[in-house]
């Protein structure tokens, strides 16, 4: 089975025999993957009931858990790796949950939609819409995205929170880095990447 | 009569006589004794796809299928277990037997004691999980299987899995505790500590001593089953069932009101006083309260589950106050601070702790399906060969 795009990217950066937490796994692609080509001891986190059902079949290490409720029950340092793809903008509180990931975690891959993509400001900005695109398809009304942000935004909040970029790819919607995004990332880059560790 | 598709059908009963002594936590030993067992599903030549189920307080070794074509119910746990059902007797060769201290055929209270001439009675050494962990592999030794597929339970049952998992770790594959604990709480042992004292304080408990005196503590033990059937109910499960409905009398006439729930819990006490034994309901209750696999660890639980070896399945349940979420998620923590393979499932039911006795889709499929993948995990095996 092929890996979405932005898993691959996440795959490529875990060492094998990790120790991996994926915080809202889905279907369990990432780690049923890292499991067979990477030998990682990983865990997933979901709340939804067809989506651990899917885990299991898998034989992934599923846990029900809402991200909301936080991450209390994780020891410090007790993963290399802490991934979240995708959830960042849909948690209740994303900057709490960052910190905690640093603290369960040696390092972080953080993945979102890039609100500042020229699209979105183009819907709002001369349309007066809120944005639905690809990686964001829902309306206003019932929108699982309540934290949205733009590359630039993130920054400012790792910046503040010390929080260490040790590596950012803004990409496209096929998930390749164009010319443009080098350029002009926030304005060009549908979707973030950013791995993440703590100011030494 | 003809039984469900998806039955076991008509199964007997068997008998382990097991002459080699037992030495019990509490240093007592037993020098021989007899467990009781039903088994369903083929055993494969390699010996490979055996499935333990550990029973609960008031369980017993028939957990699937019929004793007789005129039988009105089938085992305890026939939602589960049969042909393509959650644990699949067409994959799985189950086991399922009666613990030592039980009151269904095993060694027990009841039995007679040969040195006596009576019945054991309140002298039944009191055995805790690790005793019937120990009698159950021996069980498993009689029938050849060195490695079991899977240990499955529910309660007091998910407490006897674990302890396979800490205990047995080179023997066992896949644990599943469903509705169970690390630990009870301490409103847990509360409860358990008031059903004991309704049955010892009934008079005719007589110290124990009453079997052999041709009677029952029927007051006490009933009253014991009552509290714990309303503990392992769920307020708003019992809001469904009975509501405020009335069973007999009416509020105008002044004629005694007896509520549905009334009737159904003193049927419920009634009919159990039939089944079950009062020394068996002591010695089960301080099982459970005993059970702490962290007490040989210092408290750390994490470390109690360090020499595991096997995949971990926890399953809770919504309404379950009795064994609630948050005591399941306890063992998937330690679990994952012990770097064990571990999945979970807090399932969606208002039926409280009785949930994992009942066929919820939910829980069905992902019980199945745990089981099932596990399996498929480990195909073949060479008999006797460590895995």
């Amino acid at each position: 089975m092929t890996l979405r795009g932005d898993l691959v990217l996440i795959r490529d950066l875990i060492n094998a025999n990790a120790r991996v937490l994926d915080l809202g796994c889905g279907t369990g692609d990432l780690l049923a993957n890292l499991q067979t080509t990477k030998n990682v001891n990983g865990y997933g986190l979901d709340k939804d009931p067809a989506n651990i059902q899917v885990c299991l079949s898998k034989g992934v290490n599923v846990i029900e858990q809402d991200l909301d409720t936080g991450l209390s029950n994780f020891a410090d340092n007790n993963f290399n790796m802490v991934v979240m793809t995708d959830a960042l903008q849909a948690v209740r509180d994303p900057r709490g949950l960052l910190r905690e990931m640093l603290r369960i975690g040696e390092e972080c891959v953080v993945t979102f939609p890039n609100f500042g993509h020229w699209r979105c400001r183009l819907q709002l900005g001369l349309g007066g819409q809120m944005p639905v695109s690809k990686h964001l398809p829902h309306d206003w009304f019932n929108t699982p995205n309540i934290h949205l942000c733009t590359t630039q935004d993130f920054e400012r909040l790792c910046r503040e929170e010390n929080f260490r970029i040790i590596q950012r790819r803004v990409v496209n919607t096929q998930y390749t880095e164009h010319w443009s995004i080098q350029l002009a990332p926030n304005l060009f880059g549908s979707h973030a990447f950013y791995r993440l560790g703590r100011t030494a | 009569m003809t039984f469900p598709k998806n039955s076991v059908g008509l199964v007997t009963p068997q008998r382990y006589v097991c002459d080699t002594p037992l030495a019990l936590q509490n240093g007592d030993t037993l020098d021989g004794y007899e467990l009781v067992y039903e088994t369903y599903g083929k055993l494969k030549a390699d010996k490979s796809n055996a499935l333990l189920i550990c029973h609960a307080l008031s369980g017993h070794h028939h957990a699937a299928g019929y004793h007789s074509e005129d039988d009105a119910k089938p085992g305890w746990w026939d939602a589960c277990i049969g042909p393509g059902k959650a644990i699949d007797t067409d994959r799985f060769f189950v086991v399922s037997l009666n613990n030592l201290g039980g009151c269904h055929g095993s060694t027990g209270p009841r039995t007679l004691n040969p040195s006596t001439g009576k019945s054991h009675g309140p002298d039944f050494p009191n055995v805790v999980v690790k005793d019937w962990v120990n009698s159950q592999v021996a069980l498993a030794d009689h029938l050849g299987i060195k490695t079991l597929a899977a240990v499955v339970g529910g309660s007091l049952g998910g407490m006897q899995a674990l302890q396979w998992a800490i205990d047995y770790p080179d023997r066992v594959k896949a644990c599943v505790a469903i509705a169970s604990a690390a630990k009870l709480s301490a409103q847990n042992i509360a409860f358990n500590e008031i059903a004991r004292r309704a049955i010892t304080s009934d008079q005719d408990f007589n110290e124990g001593r009453y079997f052999d005196a041709e009677k029952n503590p029927e007051r006490g033990l009933g009253l014991a089953r009552m509290i714990g059937h309303v503990t392992y109910l769920s307020d708003d499960g019992m809001g469904t069932k009975f509501g405020r409905d009335i069973k007999s009398g009416d509020f105008g006439s002044g004629a005694d009101v007896e509520f549905q729930v009334e009737s159904y819990l003193n049927y419920q006490g009634r009919a159990f006083t039939q089944y079950f034994d009062a020394n068996t309901y002591l010695l089960m209750t301080k099982a459970l309260d005993h059970f702490d696999p962290a007490r040989e660890t210092n408290g750390d639980l994490v470390e109690a589950f360090a020499p595991a070896l096997c995949k971990f399945l926890v399953l809770s349940f919504s309404s379950d106050w009795r064994f609630s979420a948050e005591r399941s998620q306890e063992i998937v923590d330690a679990l994952v601070r012990a770097k064990k393979n571990v999945a979970s499932a807090v399932i969606e039911s208002e039926h409280g702790h009785d949930s994992f006795l009942l066929p919820i889709e939910r829980y069905v499929a992902a019980l199945g399906t745990f089981l099932n993948q596990s399996l498929a995990e480990h195909p073949n095996q060479a008999d006797g060969e460590p895995i």
